[in-house]
């Protein structure tokens, strides 16, 4: 018998050696090492991060634009030096950081299954807090038909291959999607030689903001197409053209093209929270209560695995947030809160609210509930009620797809935790 | 002008069926070459089918088809676990959902037994929901098919052609077949591709998609391909507890229609369609195709639409205007034609190897067993079976395969350098992918691409650019 590769035919199995920690974070982006800077400045003992990539930072370490770190660090750094920083800090608190470190599993309620170079081992931990991130939908969930060429790609993968591997991609590009990463990725096209010649969108117009749009597609003249979508890729070995339909009169055109970006449409990853159990959200992270608890007692989750996407100076305060309950929980030894858990009920056009049950507290993250649309909204007012009782209701304003639309939290307090489930309505939607 | 020492057997086409003949070569006396038109082995129909290994349970009875899936499932069911080729058998369950569905229920267990095949038990709609809970409401009753199995589509061509290529057999990729002449040795076929012009005493014509124009090259006009587009919807690994079994519908005349099943990967497929296209570059998915099974899967398995949709594949199957496969030997020309293999074809291919060497050897080529072969064991991708990732003994041996670049599939650093120094190795992207799972996974390459691409191109000597932009799913025909 000859073995074509020294991996077949092998058992599996072998030594499972069993370690233990305090705090258990899985994932070192913005949310984990700011959850386990958070537990070490409270001095939780032994706080381990089990980060799966070569580098600790998340996302950041390749998002090159500026604009990290106003509302964690207060300063402006570019996404590396962001991602940098933390590192840092966080070896500095003592920090354990196990990067090359893959979460493949759980082992017990809070004990989890690590693999790395250095072999197979699982971690007990008192606490335990996912800070998995998200991912952008890529074209083949989006259900895009056509041809399978090179040069379809998701922002992620095109960040990483101009900015971590120098690559050149192609010379024009179709951006999917128009809210801030679409954006965004015009710039890295650019510097990785590519002229964006459309960003699709089946909006009535774009998602994000003047400044940003100017800084990138506004002065390169890149024109938005919207109320249209991909609906075919056509090429060989590399991307030759994408049709796009006109969503209203059904018009078909070609724009010849030989790179497509799909941006945005933001999911958590989730397969962990998933493997163990927990209550899932509409948002299609694990549900969590205001203290950021999720079903499981003990783990908690935080950052853009509980609702995608927020920059990441949100993300890591979504982490402290979920450090603090995790470290009330690792002194009182008990999970969640004594009332029971209300979910909170949103109508069309609201999509979700996060966090999506009361209880852990009264504040959740930046004192803030975060809601999604599923369409523009020009003028709505956020109202909150409890049977028949109004408890909240905002001023109006535009609700756009795609942002983050928020909700002040001070009407928590004023809920019968025995009573109905609120419910939260865009009034007169 | 021709080069070389000649080849006792040339086999056109390194799909699953031509890979499975020039195993079976390499392993007598005779010298073989393996020509395929494009870039890696496996690329073209054999990589996007059901993955299903058939039991033959609803051939038509009598037919060569019936009698070679019939053996061919006994063959590679016996040497997949040797071969390191993933299947499990998880069994079918046959469903019917309105009355005209039940009544034709008896009939099916009755062609299979015509089959030779006798284990088809009939099944109440409380013993199908029994095995099937999260089916969809509305199942009438359903028949039990113990034995089907489901198979890794990937590794079962490449494990051949390694095999092959192992005990002697010469492997030549983008060597498309250009022209056929006689030589000034009249025993000896001509053969011109881009790679070299080589000689050959027989030639077994492999060709999928390609064999009726490679047919016509030798003289013959017995049938024509029209390739049959099939739409393969892939679901997120999470979906994996919906779905137990490969759950099938009561074919009708024209179609066998569209089913749910695992894959040995650990996800769910939906599918296939089946729409007669005159073009054989025409592997292209299009939106009422994915619609349709996107609808359909909903239906079958309402859980399902909780699901994300992680991939999506098209295939080209050889269809015929005949209802059976067209295996010709012409003794005279020392010439085979392995025509209209449909989608049986991964099944059986064992055992059209078997039926066309018996037949070449009939014929008087001498056929002699070695007793010096060499077997292969691949690398397993199956989620049935240990993965690397999963072996601590193996990982403190090479701690590379611990090392995961691929999240979502679990694929390490370690099995991408292997590929990339394989006995075929990977080429591409997407021969990297048949060997490894890289970037197959739900996140398409978002977190990996750039890792699993600078991993290849130091291997392999390639620029990344050069990687990116080769394709040999969409050029390689």
């Amino acid at each position: 018998m000859t073995m074509e590769t020294a991996a077949a035919g092998v058992a599996g199995g072998g030594a499972d050696v069993t370690d233990v920690a305090d705090v258990a974070i899985v994932g070192g982006g913005p949310a984990g090492l700011a959850a386990a800077l958070e537990l070490r400045r409270r001095g939780v003992p032994r706080v381990v991060v089990l980060e799966r990539e070569a580098q600790a930072g998340g996302i950041p370490r390749h998002t090159h634009h500026s604009g990290f770190g106003l509302r964690d660090l207060h300063r402006l750094l570019s996404g590396p030096a962001y991602a940098a920083r933390y590192v840092e800090k966080a070896r500095a608190a003592g920090v354990e950081l196990r990067t090359s470190t893959s979460v493949t599993g759980w082992s017990g309620a809070r004990e989890i299954e690590l693999t790395s170079p250095g072999g197979r081992t699982r971690l007990q931990a008192a606490a335990i807090i996912l800070a998995t991130g998200c991912r952008e939908r890529p074209r083949a969930a989006r259900l895009i038909p056509g041809a399978r060429p090179l040069g379809v790609l998701t922002t992620g993968a095109l960040q990483q291959l101009v900015y971590l591997e120098g690559q050149r991609i192609g010379a024009r590009a179709v951006i999917v999607g128009a809210e801030h990463v679409s954006f965004s990725a015009v710039a890295t096209l650019a510097h990785g030689g590519a002229r964006t010649i459309a960003l699709v969108t089946d909006d009535v117009t774009h998602q994000s903001v003047a400044p940003l749009v100017w800084a990138t597609a506004g002065w390169r003249r890149v024109p938005l197409v919207p109320h249209s979508a991909v609906t075919r890729i056509i090429g060989g070995r590399r991307v030759e053209a994408v049709e796009v339909t006109d969503l209203r009169s059904g018009r078909v055109r070609r724009i010849d093209c030989d790179t497509v970006v799909f941006t945005g449409d933001w999911i958590p990853d989730h397969e962990l929270a998933r493997a163990a159990g927990l209550i899932m959200d509409a948002t299609r992270g694990p549900r969590v209560d205001l203290a950021l608890a999720t079903s499981a007692d003990g783990v908690f989750a935080a950052g853009n695995l509980v609702h995608a996407a927020e920059a990441a100076d949100v993300a890591a305060l979504s982490g402290r947030h979920a450090a603090r309950a995790a470290h009330a929980f690792l002194q009182e030894r008990r999970g969640g809160s004594a009332e029971p858990a209300l979910a909170i009920e949103c109508r069309p056009p609201l999509r979700w609210i996060s966090p999506g049950v009361l209880g852990g507290g009264t504040l959740p993250p930046r004192g803030r509930f975060v809601l999604r649309v599923d369409e523009r909204v020009w003028r709505g007012a956020l109202e909150v009620s409890q049977g028949l009782r109004c408890v909240w209701r905002e001023p109006p304003r535009a609700l756009l797809p795609g942002r983050s639309v928020r909700l002040e939290a001070a009407w928590v307090a004023s809920i019968d935790p025995y009573g109905p489930a609120p419910v939260v309505r865009v009034a007169g939607a | 002008m021709s080069t070389g020492r000649p080849y006792d057997v040339a086999v056109i086409g390194a799909g699953v069926v031509g890979a499975a003949i020039a195993r079976d070569l390499a392993r007598t006396n005779a010298t073989t070459l393996l020509l395929e038109a494009g870039s890696d082995v496996g690329a073209g129909t054999s990589k996007a089918n059901t993955a299903i290994l058939h039991t033959g349970y609803d051939a038509k009875p009598g037919t060569l088809e019936a009698r070679l899936v019939r053996r061919g499932y006994d063959l590679l069911a016996r040497h997949a676990p040797e071969a390191g080729i993933p299947v499990e058998r998880l069994g079918a369950v046959l469903v019917a959902w309105d009355e005209e569905q039940v009544a034709a229920l008896p009939a099916i267990a009755e062609a299979a037994r015509r089959n030779g095949y006798d284990a088809v038990r009939p099944l109440t709609a409380a013993e199908l929901y029994a095995r099937e809970p999260h089916l969809g409401t509305g199942a009438l009753a359903a028949l039990a098919i113990p034995d089907e199995s489901i198979i890794c589509p990937f590794t079962t061509p490449l494990a051949f052609a390694t095999d092959a290529v192992v005990n002697g057999a010469t492997l030549e990729l983008e060597a498309p077949l250009l022209a056929v002449a006689a030589d000034d040795d009249p025993d000896l076929h001509v053969l011109t591709t881009p790679r070299g012009v080589f000689r050959a005493r027989w030639v077994v014509n492999a060709a999928g998609l390609y064999a009726d124009a490679i047919d016509r090259l030798f003289g013959h006009d017995g049938f024509t391909v029209t390739p049959r587009r099939g739409e393969l919807l892939v679901f997120d690994k999470l979906a994996r507890p919906l779905v137990r079994h490969i759950v099938l519908p009561v074919p009708t005349r024209t179609t066998k229609g569209v089913l749910v099943s695992p894959t040995v990967f650990g996800n769910v497929m939906v599918g296939p369609t089946a729409e007669d296209v005159p073009d054989k570059t025409a592997a292209e998915s299009t939106g009422a195709g994915l619609r349709g099974l996107l609808a359909r899967a909903r239906r079958l398995v309402p859980g399902l639409a909780a699901e994300e949709v992680t991939a999506v594949y098209v295939g080209l199957r050889a269809a015929t205007e005949h209802g059976d496969y067209q295996i010709r030997l012409d003794p005279a020309r020392r010439y085979v034609c392995v025509g209209g293999i449909r989608s049986t074809g991964l099944t059986a291919s064992m055992a059209i190897a078997e039926y066309v060497c018996a037949g070449m050897r009939d014929a008087g080529l001498a056929l002699v067993p070695r007793d010096d072969t060499r077997s292969v064991r691949m690398p397993n991708l199956g989620e049935a079976f240990p993965r690397p990732y999963q072996c601590a003994d193996l990982i403190a041996r090479e701690p590379d395969y611990g090392a995961i670049v691929c999240h979502c599939e679990r694929v390490t650093r370690r099995e991408i350098l292997d590929a990339a120094a394989a006995t075929i190795p990977a080429r591409s992207l997407d021969g990297l992918r048949r060997r490894t799972r890289a970037t197959l996974g739900r996140c398409q390459g978002f977190f990996c691409v750039a890792a699993v691409a600078r991993l290849l191109a130091d291997a392999s000597g390639r620029s990344m650019g050069e990687l990116l932009a080769l394709d040999d799913d969409a050029a390689g025909r």
